[in-house]
């Protein structure tokens, strides 16, 4: 037996709808027969009447709703269609949920599922990541599962949890990734994962970028370059200590990220090494973004917009010949 | 005795609402305590803004007067009359205009964004129209729960409704069936801009049908009219019939806040019949129809300047907020806040 990412998503879900009654999942073509865009709920409205709930194409009020009955004492997971159509709910999720325990001493805690990050031929509005703009907010917990083990995982601790939480879930691991079964432990929500140990090169990187950064850390293990790479896991909170821990161990630091480049998650692990292990490094910190255009459509433009294992080869053996 | 007064009306009038003078106390106090913050804002003793609900008093205390303990209500900025009439303590508006640290918002928040959720008092945003949303997800999870006979308010403005999230939230709520009210009270300017570049439709309340609403529309200036056509909304929505849009006229007798001296109020429009101040104006009412007399009005004005001085004084007295014991902490979980170096 294997598990797919999306279905480690999937599993999540039936596994809390059926342990906690406070659940119930909310969003656009999820229930009946349909299933979802991405069939992350197929068949949970029929294996559980009234509590998976098709929306109107309305992000600001599906949000909203789940606010209200989070205060309410309940636990909705709210799917978005597209990380990129949360843009509408912006407003929802960084000032009335983000602002909420802060402001009243209520807690707020929703769970917001973000199918994000570029597959090729999606283009400009279906294939962002956003994490970014959530964790510069206050009040959020942001997620970024890179395996299929920790989809699962974190998804039932994302509900746990009392705060907002954006679960950035990404549509390219959806069906490339496979796991032989569903885990039975798990790392805590905010540690970040050594996934694989070196001592020549620190990767700090999240989601689908875990496995382009793998990728180049086998292609220079056969020159004898051993990389080391760190899953991030939780953006926010940031696990500073274990990227300090690996960067005192490498003593060179590349950040690799999907999002676009401006400021975003590669800047905030960058900044957060330069003042605190600055003595670690041996040379400049490196990162390397998608491009600064929209997402492009066609697989050529796609390919070369987004870090991919040759682009952070590249910028590797520069890190590594300083 | 006010309450013997009332009754002792009521019995031989019928022509009044049996909660006028009940919510008419409630305006005056409104009117008493808004002019005190605002004398209080002149002096530099109000930091940030202040918005009063000067003339939306019978719209507003309507609103707060038929809901219910398990109810919610979701008020905006011109809803002082509202909130006191859910139940508000006028303490916890003293403490929040001045700061208190013992307010609910203990400093982190001011003004008219005070609220107390577990009490079923929302506490706004600025957003406009993204609270009905949120009214309505709270109706959704009573009705999940398992809880019967409840209702959710909510108030909005003519400017409010023309937000995408007002669009949004008044759709869901219908899509959802859940018992709610909206109540929108077209004051003529939002901010400083007039109705004509606000909306092009004939009458907002004609929105309720597009949204499967049932609508109304009352003339804020008469507290009988806003006590039964409000009432009549939450009766209906608590009696399971579609979601209520009221649509009020009224005439903001103020700036948008106490910093704007709303000179862009036309002199024509000051003479509309929605102008009329609606305080003297039930005032009048309550003399004519002898629910109380003079003499007993007079002593209403003095306990309940006797309730304002009382609240202000004790938020006067009390600490403010202190940045260093603050645990700038936006996240309920202590495990989970990012430890920034």
């Amino acid at each position: 037996m294997s598990v797919t990412y999306l279905e480690a998503i999937r599993e999540a879900q039936t596994y809390l709808l059926r342990e906690d009654e406070r659940v119930f999942i909310y969003g656009q073509d999820i229930a009946g027969k349909f299933g979802g865009a991405f069939k992350a709920t197929k068949g949970l409205a029929e294996q559980f009447p009234g509590r998976v709930l098709n929306t109107p194409i309305s992000e600001d009020a599906m949000v909203g709703t789940a606010i209200g009955a989070a205060m309410e004492g309940m636990r909705p997971i709210v799917e978005m269609q597209f990380a990129d159509f949360s843009s509408i709910a912006l407003n929802q999720i960084l000032n009335n949920a983000g602002t909420q325990y802060w402001r009243t001493q209520t807690p707020c805690p929703i769970t917001v599922r973000l199918p994000s990050g570029g597959t090729k031929g999606s283009g400009p509005f279906h294939s962002q990541s956003m994490e970014g703009i959530y964790s510069h907010y206050p009040g959020l917990v942001v997620l970024t599962p890179a395996t299929v083990e920790d989809a699962y995982t974190m998804l039932i601790d994302a509900v746990a949890i009392d705060d907002p939480v954006i679960y950035c879930e990404h549509k390219y691991l959806y069906y490339h990734l496979k796991a032989n079964a569903l885990p039975k432990d798990k790392l805590p929500i905010g540690k970040a994962r050594v996934v694989r140990p070196g001592r020549d090169l620190s990767i700090v990187t999240n989601s689908a970028m875990v496995h382009e950064a793998l990728a180049v850390a086998q292609q220079f293990s056969a020159d004898g370059i051993e990389i080391e790479v760190v899953d991030l896991r939780s953006v926010k909170p940031l696990d500073t200590d274990t990227v300090l821990a690996s960067v005192a161990r490498t003593g060179r630091l590349l950040c690799v990220g999907e999002a676009f480049p401006w400021g975003g998650v590669t800047a905030e692990v960058i900044a957060r090494v330069a003042s605190e292990g600055f003595h670690l490094l041996d040379a400049a910190p490196a990162r390397i973004n998608a491009k600064d255009t929209p997402i492009p459509y066609h697989p050529n433009l796609w390919s070369e917009h987004r870090p991919n294992a040759k682009t952070i080869a590249a910028k590797a053996r520069q890190v590594l010949a300083e | 005795m006010l309450q013997t007064a009332e009754r002792g009306a009521s019995s031989s009038k019928t022509a009044v609402h049996e909660k006028y003078l009940e919510a008419f106390r409630i305006m005056l106090q409104t009117r008493v305590f808004e002019e005190k913050l605002a004398s209080l804002y002149r002096g530099g003793m109000i930091t940030g803004g202040v918005y009063l609900g000067k003339g939306q008093e019978a719209v507003s205390v309507a609103c707060g007067l038929f809901l219910q303990k398990d109810d919610v209500f979701a008020p905006l900025i011109r809803d002082q009359a509202g909130r006191s009439a859910f139940g508000e303590p006028l303490l916890d508006v003293a403490r929040t205009y001045l700061g208190s640290r013992q307010g609910p918002m203990r400093g982190r928040d001011g003004n008219i964004h005070r609220g107390c959720p577990k009490a079923g008092q929302l506490a706004m945003i600025s957003h406009l129209g993204a609270m009905i949303s949120v009214v309505v997800g709270k109706l959704l999870a009573k009705r999940m729960k398992g809880e019967k006979g409840f209702v959710g308010l909510t108030t909005i403005g003519e400017g409010g409704m023309q937000t995408g999230a007002t669009h949004e939230g008044m759709n869901i709520a219908a899509v959802e069936r859940v018992p709610l009210v909206v109540v929108a009270t077209n004051n003529h300017y939002a901010y400083s801009t007039p109705n004509d570049r606000q909306f092009a439709c004939a009458d907002l309340v004609d929105r309720a049908k597009g949204y499967g609403y049932e609508g109304s529309s009352v003339d804020g200036t008469d507290l009988t009219q806003c006590l039964e056509i409000i009432g009549t909304a939450v009766q209906r929505a608590r009696a399971g019939r579609p979601p209520q849009l009221v649509v009020a006229s009224i005439l903001r007798l103020a700036g948008h806040g106490e910093h704007d001296d709303a000179s862009y109020v036309t002199d024509d429009i000051r003479r509309e019949p929605f102008a009329q101040d609606v305080l003297p104006r039930t005032e009048q009412v309550i003399l004519e129809k002898e629910l109380l007399d003079r003499e007993g009005l007079q002593q209403m004005r003095a306990e309940i300047a006797a309730e304002v001085d009382k609240a202000v004084a004790t938020a006067q007295q009390e600490d403010a907020p202190v940045g260093s014991e603050e645990d700038w902490c936006a996240v309920s979980n202590r495990e989970l806040v990012d430890q920034i170096p």
